[in-house]
């Protein structure tokens, strides 16, 4: 038996210039060319005003913690080497009400609170796939 | 156009043995499960004409279903995409296509090797390319529904204190009742020291806030109040039902982009659904004698029972203690055991539970002169409830 794989994304058309920029090392959300409003996971249709038109706009990465867990038992195997690991829901500064989901990195020993500031970092984790990860802002001095 | 209020009852219910591994087909189970329903209700093969059902792309179709059963005919069927929102609603839809004369006798079934077979929960599904909305989940580690509803319900505990001890007594209350409950799959008495000495599966929730896994079947027939007083049992009315979900996204609930995008992730679908579930029925929440209520985790009870109006919103954790929930508490709720403790059938176990207890069926979890009775169907953004009455 192999070792379990974790699972990568399979960029497809709605996701891939979302990917594109992840590899860049560069947050874009699509922005709604009629309303403004960004918005996430993509879409062809902005769900408040239903225009199909929309840009790719890079962002500045810096969020609030909108939720968070901490998996101490893992569904998928590829996991169980990493329990206890921690994911969060992060509200973009640009537009509280959009959450983007992703794992927590230099979180331990950080008393984790709801509407703590996160910033994302980018993780090269193969060839093609860069992962974007959200570590807390200024618990440790960095600031 | 008249309301749908008491057209149709429930007036036959079947179940399979619950169990971890059944050693038999879905079909098997399936079959099974809507055969005792149909007997149940003094039925044959040569009554029912209507098979409805909902799945995760995990069971048998409904036209297969009315083949083996050897149906005579077939007016109606519905194979439906749906979790567990949809089963309060594929109860509610059966009552439509029969109150319309669509068909006359509608069986609705749900069917899973839940545990042998596909796991809802994600356990022992170790895929390695994430398509689709699980692209933004799957790659941390986020694969199971327990750590979208963890995620969602820290929201609860922070906006309104609600305490790890206050869903412990959800847990709680669920086995006392599965301890009266012989066909319950965990009948082990739980104590809140014991729920509070677990550990955290995914922290905010422990291992008995997450409901079980379960290979089995349930199914309920449904037809018109009037052709319900010829048969075997007294019927259980359909006296008010809600399917739907919340405003925005105006998407069907099911989906990463709406959970994302929900305003408000300490409330549920049933906060928009509850003025047309009451309104049709024209009773009100203190009226339940006995609620079973939608509980992959402790949490969405409480969620459902607030939103639905048995507590003011954020009261949901002091609501549930000091017996409150259990039998003989102001509402029993989940006599069954659930989620949690009687099987885990996608909420159709819920609705046969229900009129158990409006039979008076119900022996030694029995409510006491129950006339009134809540279901739900629990999707987050989307879901169901009915009124049922005796």
């Amino acid at each position: 038996m192999c070792k379990p794989r974790k699972p990568l994304p399979v960029p497809d058309l709605d996701t891939q210039e979302y990917w594109e920029g992840c590899k860049r090392h560069e947050l874009l959300l699509q922005r709604c060319k009629q309303c403004g409003r960004y918005r996430f996971p993509p879409s062809p249709m902005c769900h408040r005003c239903m225009s199909m038109s929309y840009e790719w706009t890079k962002v500045s990465g810096r969020g609030k913690l909108y939720s968070w867990i901490v998996v101490e038992y893992p569904t998928h195997d590829a996991f169980r080497g990493d329990a206890p690991y921690a994911v969060a829901m992060v509200e973009p500064v640009e537009e509280p009400g959009v959450r983007l989901p992703g794992g927590l990195v230099d979180y331990q020993g950080v008393e984790l609170r709801i509407d703590m500031p996160v910033e994302v970092v980018f993780d090269d984790v193969s060839e093609g796939i860069t992962l974007p990860r959200w570590r807390p802002v200024g618990c440790r001095g960095e600031e | 156009m008249e309301s749908l209020r008491d057209k149709c009852a429930i007036v036959g219910i079947g179940f399979t043995r619950f169990s971890s591994n059944s050693g038999v087909s879905v079909m098997n189970l399936a079959l099974e499960a809507c055969k005792k329903a149909i007997e149940d209700a003094g039925l044959t093969n040569r009554d029912v004409d209507a098979v409805l059902t909902y799945n995760m792309s995990d069971s048998v179709p409904a036209t297969e279903v009315a083949t083996g059963l050897g149906l005579s005919e077939l007016n109606y069927h519905l194979d439906q995409w749906a979790g567990g929102n949809a089963s309060s609603g594929i109860v509610i839809t059966a009552a439509m296509a029969v109150a319309t004369g669509m068909c006359k006798y509608a069986v609705c079934f749900r069917a899973m090797n839940g545990r042998s077979g596909f796991r809802m929960g994600g356990g022992g599904r170790g895929i390695t390319e994430a398509r689709g909305e699980d692209q933004f989940l799957a790659p941390y580690g986020w694969t199971s529904w327990a750590h979208s509803f963890a995620m969602f319900f820290r929201r609860h505990m922070h906006k309104y204190g609600t305490k790890a001890e206050q869903l412990g007594h959800i847990a709680v209350a669920c086995r006392k009742h599965a301890c009266l409950n012989e066909r319950a799959m965990q009948r082990k008495p739980l104590t809140l020291e014991e729920y509070m000495q677990e550990p955290m599966r995914v922290d905010p929730f422990r291992k008995y806030d997450i409901c079980l896994e379960t290979d089995g079947a349930c199914a309920v027939v449904v037809t018109t109040a009037e052709r319900a007083r010829d048969l075997r049992h007294r019927p259980v009315y359909i006296m008010g039902a809600g399917y739907g979900g919340g405003p925005l996204p105006n998407s069907y609930g099911l989906c990463t982009s709406a959970w994302l995008n929900w305003p408000d992730h300490t409330e549920s679908y049933a906060k928009y659904i509850a003025p047309q579930l009451w309104g049709m029925a024209g009773v009100s929440p203190e009226d339940i004698d006995v609620a079973e209520v939608y509980d992959c985790f402790t949490g969405e009870v409480l969620i459902q029972l607030e939103d639905l109006g048995f507590c003011k919103k954020g009261e949901g954790g002091a609501f549930v203690e000091g017996g409150r929930i259990e039998l003989g508490g102001e509402l029993p709720v989940n006599t069954h055991g659930g989620h949690l403790s009687e099987a885990y059938i996608h909420g159709l176990n819920h609705v046969v539970e229900a009129v158990s207890q409006l039979r008076g069926d119900a022996g030694p979890r029995q409510v006491k002169d129950a006339e009134l009775a809540l279901t739900t169907g629990f999707g987050y953004t989307v879901g169901s409830a009915m009124i049922l009455r005796r």
